[in-house]
């Protein structure tokens, strides 16, 4: 079942609502058979920017090219995108078998293919023994299903998902997350993923394309957005870490009390950032690394988490630690050091 | 308990002015001229009276498809049209609404006359050299009861649009249906709870239409309500009268009961 699949080239593609910019200057490449999610807090446009990706909406300024070609006023019927709503969108009136059959009978299959097709979508989505129900008598895991399999049956070259999983329970979302990337590894269509859920990007994706205020903050592998962010805003959006006022001079960074080798340029600068699990806690003093006190000690199953203040200034940090690693004597109130390599440090 | 209080004089005041009366209707059925049904006996034995319920029956069916047919685009036009559309339409169908029925069924006995406007214009034009015959007909009772019912399609209609998740439409669009077959396969299934509303409410109401068939039938095309209002003054006949409105009621209650139970219209 290996299906063709599209490439997507977004150029400074911008849109206004009235006098409001809901995107400006974005630009990406998605390849063909990626799956690219978008990530971002509600509100910062990444809806709007799957309705220009599908041609739903037409973009303000910039333009996208599909398989090289000028696709920037075709609309949505012409694109041939396979789409998700947020809501499913499935049609009331029709079967979960004839909502995966509308796409292949506007395609004009003939009946028995549409039939083995229908059978097969069914199959891969999980929804055996469910064809003859209407989608009322679904729960939302199953509509999210049929939806999949109507969006996939007629093998777009590529998919669009907008906050797939928003209306799942957490353990659904994580078996459908799983069955999502099962398909998509299946199909090789391109995919692309609205979510604001950080860790359903990292777990999910090939690249992540982070939105705040209708910008692009930064598109990359989740490897490095989370561990190589371009900013504070993408920092702090994928996950705890701790920041910390810091002042630079050449090549060092004075943070806590202490002096570190920088990883990199430090022009403009005013903060260091650590990721909490990369910090090591030691009990005893290291001129190396940072003096804290403890203010709180928070356990949480496998791990724990120290909240800390640093005892220079006073800048709260947060700590994770396996519990088992953790030392009885470490309390609140308690004076304790806690170091990180250089490089991972990050500079804002 | 508060709430019934509130409502109470509301309920009385239907009660007093609408079940006395009702009951009244009923009493003189069964005892007018004097106690029996054979008032009831008269009525259905009665071939002239059977001859007036199908043509009811035949005109109202038709004005309910045509009302309705003709609501649905116009519908469309209010809810999804652009916004200079929307107010013209909106005034096509709330002027006529607040002008009264015998105003309304004059102006349509003046267009459509022999020697009204329409023939005068088509005899100018030279389409026509005979006047048509468009009114004292089942044509003209019918051209003024669709005019009438059209605004009461529109309401149910219109809500039932109004509720459409658009998202439903741009998923048919989306993948690749035509206009065409994204109307009939998901727009017009997506109504059918507002169709089937719109049609009730106009059936229910013409059935009971006095004043068009009156003044557009001119006494050639006879309805039901034009038949009670015979028995009652002209003949008078008032045990008759009262028997062929409780028919009636039974008949279009029956209907009403039978299509909601059917259908679900109403609690959609
Ligand atoms: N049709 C519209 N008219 C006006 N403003 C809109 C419209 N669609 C979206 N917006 C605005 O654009 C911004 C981005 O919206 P959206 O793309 O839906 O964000 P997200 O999907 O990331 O939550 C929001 O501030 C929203 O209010
Ligand atoms: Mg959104």
């Amino acid at each position: 079942m290996n299906t063709s699949s599209a490439a997507i080239e977004a150029v400074a593609i911008g849109k206004d609502f009235g006098s409001f910019t809901a995107l400006d200057d974005i630009s990406m490449t998605i390849n063909p058979g990626e799956f690219v999610t978008l990530l971002g807090p509600s509100g910062s446009g990444k809806t709007t920017f799957l309705m220009i990706l599908s041609g739903f909406e037409q973009a303000t300024r910039g333009s996208l090219l599909i398989d090289g070609m000028d696709r920037t006023l075709s609309p949505a019927e012409a694109r041939g995108f396979g789409m998700v709503f947020q809501g499913y969108a499935l049609f009331p009136h029709m079967t979960v078998e004839e909502n995966i059959a509308f796409p292949l009978k506007v395609q004009k299959r003939s009946a028995a293919q549409i039939k083995s097709r229908v059978a097969e979508m069914i199959e891969l989505v999980g929804l055996a023994g469910h064809g003859h129900k209407k989608p009322t008598g679904l729960s939302g895991g199953q509509q999210q299903r049929v939806a999949l399999a109507r969006a996939l049956a007629y093998e777009p070259p590529v998919l669009l998902l907008d906050e797939p999983f928003s209306a799942l329970d957490k353990n659904l979302r994580g078996q459908m997350q799983e069955e999502m990337r099962r398909i998509h590894a299946r199909m090789g269509t391109t995919f692309v993923f609205v979510t604001h859920d950080q860790s359903e990007a990292l777990a999910l994706s090939s690249r992540i394309a982070i939105f705040n205020h209708g910008r692009l903050q930064q598109i990359a592998t989740p490897t490095e957005v989370y561990e190589r962010p371009a900013n504070r805003f993408v920092a702090e959006f994928l996950g705890e870490i701790n920041v910390m006022p810091a002042s630079f001079t050449s090549g060092m960074a004075q943070v806590g009390g202490i002096s570190l080798p920088l990883p990199g340029p430090a022009e403009g600068a005013t903060h260091l950032a650590v990721r909490p699990e990369k910090m090591t806690l030691l009990t005893g003093a290291d001129a190396t690394a940072m003096p804290c006190k403890v203010t709180d000690r928070i356990y949480m199953g496998a791990t724990s988490r120290l909240l800390l203040e640093s005892t220079t200034d006073a800048t709260p940090l947060v700590l994770d630690q396996p519990t088992a690693d953790l030392p009885d004597g470490v309390q609140p109130g308690r004076q304790i050091w806690v170091r990180w390599a250089p490089t991972d440090s990050l500079i804002f | 308990m508060s709430r019934t209080l509130l409502i109470a004089p509301l309920l009385l005041f239907l009660g007093v002015t609408y079940l006395v009366p009702l009951a009244g209707v009923l009493l003189q059925s069964v005892t007018v001229p004097e106690p029996g049904l054979q008032n009831y006996q008269e009525v259905l034995g009665d071939p002239l009276v059977w001859s007036v319920i199908w043509r009811t029956l035949r005109i109202c069916l038709f004005v309910t498809v045509l009302a309705t047919v003709l609501a649905y685009p116009l519908t469309m036009l209010w809810v999804r049209g652009r916004r200079p559309v929307q107010i013209v339409v909106e005034l096509c169908i709330m002027i006529p609404f607040w002008l009264s029925v015998l105003s309304r069924t004059f102006g349509w006995l003046s267009m459509l006359s022999n020697r009204g406007l329409l023939n005068t214009w088509l005899k100018d034009l030279g389409i026509i050299d005979m006047s048509l015959t468009m009114v004292r007909n089942d044509f003209g009772v019918i051209v003024g009861m669709v005019h009438f019912l059209i605004p009461f399609a529109v309401f149910p209609l219109a809500s039932a649009m109004r509720n459409m998740d658009e998202r439903v439409l741009m998923a048919a669009r989306g993948i690749g249906a035509s206009r065409f077959r994204v109307f009939w396969q998901i727009f017009v299934p997506m109504t059918w709870g507002g169709i089937m509303g719109a049609a009730l409410l106009v059936f229910v109401f013409s059935i009971g239409f006095y004043v068009v068939p009156t003044l557009l039938g001119g006494g050639r095309s006879v309805m039901i309500a034009e038949l009670i209002y015979l028995r009652i003054f002209q003949i008078p006949d008032w045990g008759i009268a009262a028997a062929l409105s409780a028919l009636i009621m039974v008949a279009v209650g029956g209907f009403l009961v039978t299509i909601i139970r059917r259908t679900g219209v109403g609690s959609q």
